[in-house]
């Protein structure tokens, strides 16, 4: 009886093991990079936990830009606690309805102020340049972190793609907004489509990312399947998901919540613990898996990355643009 | 409605407000011990939402139970059940207090302090718990007969003051625009207008009575 009980694990044990196993892959790795970092060889450094369904592996370099010195959050919660409004307001309700987004074909138009529009195949998309692992922190605006290990490459590479001219100041992002595959619900009370948006000199920042995939993999509907952006300094909602067009524009576009709400959210809304939501002090956050009574941990400025993105606002006031 | 009907029901009453802790309290102890994700990845927010949920849920029923026995007189028993209902809201308001001054507040006082002078959710949400503190205290059958029904009843209309200023601390929690307390604040507002309504209309019945019996 004891060999039958053995076997018979609970899944709830298995995860913190594969947990540590990933930890455990992901800095070992993370120590070899510093010894041989030679472009283009396949990385599978942090890989997803076993026996959940494989998803189409993505062919990843690693990359200098990649946060060390991080416990990535489980691929079950990144994957089910998620803020996607478009599919439900509630934190699970992605990951139990995204399954209806159709991710191809799919295209990127690019407007505005540039040299030619043109229209970005996916799949083109995907080939434009090597897909690099970049573990980032992950802060929501709402006072919960992750720590996730994002698959992409520089937005400033399809940027130069894109070919903007001179005048193009800011750039925006609009994600799909489709009611036969989405389910825009009313309760989310935003204007779709859900809209964001950078200053140029931010989107051209090497951290700020084109996303396709997370834990090696295609992303998973309910993450903003199939290309996203991710800027780490910022809290969540500036990263736009499932993007289907961008903009260049002369002056700051429109962007959802802050046309919403204007007092709450800036329109630069860089993670900053000195200046508060007026719902929550921004001074904590949750660690999103972490057992209840030790969740807090202190917010850092620019979510841990003023060494690299504090010069892009010198002289500018954060507490007024934050 | 028999004595032991009141006894049964009061007893499936209580289970029904204290299952839910019970739940709560399972969860929590499985989330220390074999299951980490036993409240889900967030579980501080878990138990915030879980009981401040609960508060308000109960707080309408107790509510609903004068505009009820309005309605439906031969449901008069049912105000042998209040009491204990709004006792039930006060338990999770404690509950949902605790979690804020443990596990966000981490017992910090200038914290604390610093959340209720700029955050208004929180002030609302403090306002509606310092509101039931006195109703809770005065739930006693000594209270009511110190205080004399009628200062009873008026310091008791507290419980909507408590209510509605529950639901502006939901309100004010939610990120503008989220409607997720729409469904809580339809509900008092639909006891709140029936409240005036319903008692002008047990009053006429009452004065129609009167006048047939002349």
């Amino acid at each position: 009886m004891l060999t039958l009980k053995k076997s018979e694990i609970p899944s709830s044990e298995i995860t913190p093991k594969q947990t540590y196993m990933n930890r455990r892959a992901f800095m070992t790795s993370a120590a070899a990079a510093g010894v041989a970092a030679v472009a283009g060889e396949r990385m599978s450094r942090v890989m997803r936990p076993a026996g959940v369904e494989a998803a189409e592996k993505l062919t990843l370099v690693k990359s200098p830009l990649s946060t060390t010195g991080v416990t990535p959050t489980s691929f079950e919660d990144i994957t089910h606690y998620n803020n996607f409004y478009e599919f439900g307001v509630d934190k699970g309700d992605p990951a139990r309805n995204a399954g209806k987004l159709q991710t191809r074909p799919w295209s990127v138009q690019v407007e505005g102020l540039v040299k030619e529009k043109k229209t970005f195949d996916i799949d083109a998309l995907l080939k434009l340049k090597p897909l690099e692992e970049r573990v980032y922190r992950h802060r929501c605006v709402e006072a919960w972190s992750m720590v996730i290990p994002w698959a992409g490459y520089s937005l400033s590479e399809f940027i130069n793609a894109c070919e903007p001219l001179p005048s193009a100041k800011f750039v925006q992002f609009i994600s799909l907004a489709d009611r036969k595959t989405e389910i825009l619900p009313f309760e989310a009370g935003i204007s779709w489509p859900y809209q964001e948006g950078l200053r140029m000199d931010e989107a051209m920042h090497p951290l700020t990312l084109l996303t396709f995939g997370l834990y090696g993999e295609v992303l998973p509907n309910q993450d903003g399947a199939p290309v996203r952006v991710v800027v780490p300094w910022k809290y969540g909602f500036k990263s736009a998901k499932s993007i289907v067009k961008v903009k260049f524009v002369k002056s700051q576009p429109s962007t959802t919540w802050n046309d919403m709400s204007p007092q709450e959210y800036g329109f630069y809304s860089n993670v900053n613990p000195n200046v508060d939501h007026p719902r929550w002090s921004q001074k904590r956050e949750r660690v999103i898996g972490a057992p209840i009574f030790r969740q807090l941990q202190p917010t850092l400025m620019f979510n841990g990355y003023a060494d690299q993105v504090a010069s892009l606002y010198t002289g500018m006031d954060l507490k007024k643009n934050f | 409605m028999s004595k032991r009907w009141i006894v049964a029901l009061k007893v499936a009453a209580h289970a029904a407000c204290l299952a839910p802790v019970a739940w709560l309290v399972w969860r929590l102890w499985l989330s220390v011990t074999t299951q980490p994700g036993a409240l889900g990845p967030d579980p501080t927010h878990t138990v915030t939402f879980f009981t401040g949920r609960g508060t308000l849920r109960l707080l309408v029923i107790t509510l609903a139970v004068t505009p009820v026995r309005r309605l439906f007189p031969k449901l008069g028993w049912l105000v042998r059940f209040r009491r204990m209902l709004g006792l039930y809201a006060f338990f999770y308001a404690c509950l949902h207090l605790t979690t804020y001054v443990w596990l966000y507040a981490g017992f910090s006082w200038s914290a604390m302090v610093d959340d209720i002078s700029q955050r208004r959710f929180i002030t609302a949400g403090l306002a509606a718990w310092l509101m039931l503190l006195p109703l809770a205290l005065t739930s006693t059958t000594w209270s009511i007969r110190k205080l004399g029904g009628k200062n009873w009843n008026r310091l008791h209309w507290l419980t909507y003051a408590a209510a509605i200023s529950g639901v502006v601390h939901y309100w004010w929690g939610v990120k503008s625009g989220v409607k997720t307390p729409l469904t809580i604040t339809v509900v008092l507002g639909v006891l709140l207008v029936a409240r005036p309504i319903l008692k002008q209309r047990s009053a006429l019945s009452v004065q129609r009575s009167a006048a047939s019996d002349l």
